[in-house]
């Protein structure tokens, strides 16, 4: 069994050859789809139970205070307490709801953030799906999560709900131009959409530093807009628990409102990774340089452990916005992205596009 | 049966019940979803054709655009408890001979083409070709549809902040 930690690719094709040699393709086909789709959702558990924890202890840090400390080692199972929890609260029927649409939304959310997932290189060699146009999947999926809040805000029969809903709309809807214009930046810079040429490219240098200051600033529009995007503060609006009680989950409890939760912070990762892929250099090493030495010793880190650092740098920075800036009124959400970042956006396109045509990165 | 054979069959039997259940729902938000399935198992399609980019368009464009604002527009416009009435006799006899005369021509039409069967493998098409073609202005070129879409749409987007701005001249809001 060839197992590398620094290089997936021989090990996945032991695990096809030695299937398919035991089994018809099709069945061989068959149980690696299953292979993969309980390896993605067991990632997906343990990584949403330990968001959930980096949140509290995070705010907890950024308010002054412990945060989860009785439960564990440092309060670690506090999150799977809860879990156990969500899972035991009575799922509480509405009367004069659509039930089918309102039992259909939590898994419309939950299944864009799945099939976002699937397109993420974890590392050299583990990957689920390399389409060569990689980019364009990510966004394209992850702009179907909005339709199953918009059901959930209709389907609950309540105002509440149904502002909520309609302002995550307005807010997904108008920050989706912004996020796919930061990755067309990087695209016009990689030459490719495919998500493993991407970070192949990057092994010269991280695109942020290779693509000068248009690439910074596409970083920053993509940090603002991904926010948004995935209804986190300062950009809550659609859950504001001041006024809306909780938004669009208001009439959920129990396990479906744990899908909406979960997927919340799943989206959150997948933003990060996403982030993290395209213009931190996804697995690769940190390198200077020719400074040998101290690539070499940066080497010595297997990729998926430079993913998971990247990825949870930018997760450490999007909780670092939620909990010190105070959230947008809608009017401000709509300024902030339709008069300032979408222009900045498309004159950040033309210079990296001018930049690429000079020959001016490196 | 070859797994490709039953995705096939799995997605055309999406296709055709979700199909008739969006004309057929008596609820609006209900047929926009049913419309969503619909959009999605055709890119389920696109995406066996090994067609991505036409898959990952029909993702963004109609499930995520579209229908987006389908149902934002449904959520502005109706309340949950609206149901439609069931159409009478003579309305639902002329629209099914209209849309069965349709569904003929559709077939023969396509009956009527000479597919050239291979067995060479679905190809995946590199986006460099389908971005150079798109803008090309040669034999093969779309500048020029690309182009006059391009007016359409700024045509549509003026339209629509004049339809948004009518009502006379504004008087001065007080600053905030």
């Amino acid at each position: 069994m060839p197992f590398d930690i620094y290089d997936f690719t021989s090990f996945t094709q032991w695990i096809d050859t030695s299937l398919r040699s035991s089994m018809s393709p099709a069945g061989a086909v068959a149980v690696e789809f299953l292979i993969v789709g309980v390896m993605i959702l067991l990632f997906y558990a343990v990584i949403g139970l330990f968001l959930v924890y980096a949140e509290r202890k995070v705010c907890a840090f950024m308010q002054n205070r412990l945060g989860p400390n009785r439960v564990g080692p440092f309060g670690m199972f506090q999150t799977i307490a809860d879990l156990v929890k969500l899972l035991l609260v009575e799922l509480v029927p509405i009367r004069n709801a659509d039930k089918f649409l309102f039992n259909l939304a939590p898994f419309i959310v939950i299944t864009a953030s799945f099939m976002a997932i699937s397109a993420i290189p974890f590392a050299k060699g583990l990957h689920a799906i390399d389409l060569n146009i990689g980019v364009l999947y990510v966004i394209a999926v992850s702009a179907m999560g909005v339709i199953g809040v918009l059901l959930a805000g209709w389907s609950s029969n309540n105002k509440y709900s149904l502002i909520g809903a309609m302002r995550s709309g307005a807010q997904i809807v108008s920050y989706e131009l912004s996020v796919g214009l930061s990755l067309i930046t990087i695209v016009i810079l990689a030459g490719s959409m495919q998500l493993s040429e991407i970070v192949n490219a990057q092994s010269t240098g991280w695109f942020i530093f290779k693509g000068h200051i248009p690439a910074f600033i596409a970083f920053v529009i993509f940090l603002i807009s991904s926010t948004a995007e995935t209804n986190r503060g300062p950009f809550d609006l659609a859950e504001a628990e001041s006024e809306l009680t909780a938004g669009y989950h208001t009439e959920y409890s129990g396990i479906k409102f744990a899908f909406f939760f979960l997927a919340e912070y799943m989206n959150m990762f997948i933003v990060a990774s996403i982030a993290a892929t395209v213009f931190l250099g996804g697995w690769m090493p940190f390198h200077i340089g020719s400074w040998n030495g101290f690539n070499a010793i940066m080497d010595y880190l297997p990729p998926f452990i430079w993913y998971l650092l990247k990825t949870f740098f930018v997760v450490f920075l999007m909780m670092w916005f939620k909990w010190t800036f105070p959230r947008l009124r809608i009017d401000q959400l709509l300024t902030l992205e339709w008069k300032y970042l979408l222009p900045i956006n498309m004159m950040n396109v033309l210079i990296m596009a001018f930049i690429v045509l000079m020959g001016w990165h490196f | 049966m070859t797994l490709n054979q039953l995705m096939f069959v799995l997605f055309g039997l999406m296709l055709i019940v979700f199909g008739i259940l969006t004309v057929t729902s008596r609820r609006i938000l209900r047929a926009a979803v049913y419309l969503l399935f619909v959009l999605v198992s055709t890119a389920g399609l696109y995406f066996m054709l090994n067609y991505q980019f036409l898959a990952a368009v029909q993702l963004t464009l109609y499930a995520g655009g579209i229908v987006v604002l389908i149902i934002f527009s449904i959520l502005l416009t109706s309340h949950i408890s609206q149901k439609f009435e069931p159409v009478g006799l003579k309305k639902s006899i002329f629209s099914a001979l209209a849309a069965i005369t349709g569904a003929i021509v559709t077939i023969v039409t396509i009956l009527d083409f000479q597919f050239s069967a291979t067995a060479e493998a679905a190809r995946e098409i590199d986006m460099k070709v389908i971005g150079k073609s798109l803008l090309a202005t040669g034999r093969d070129g779309y500048v020029l549809p690309f182009e006059v879409i391009s007016i359409l749409l700024i045509a549509a987007m003026i339209a629509a902040i004049v339809v948004a701005k009518k009502g006379g001249p504004k008087k001065s809001v007080s600053d905030n």
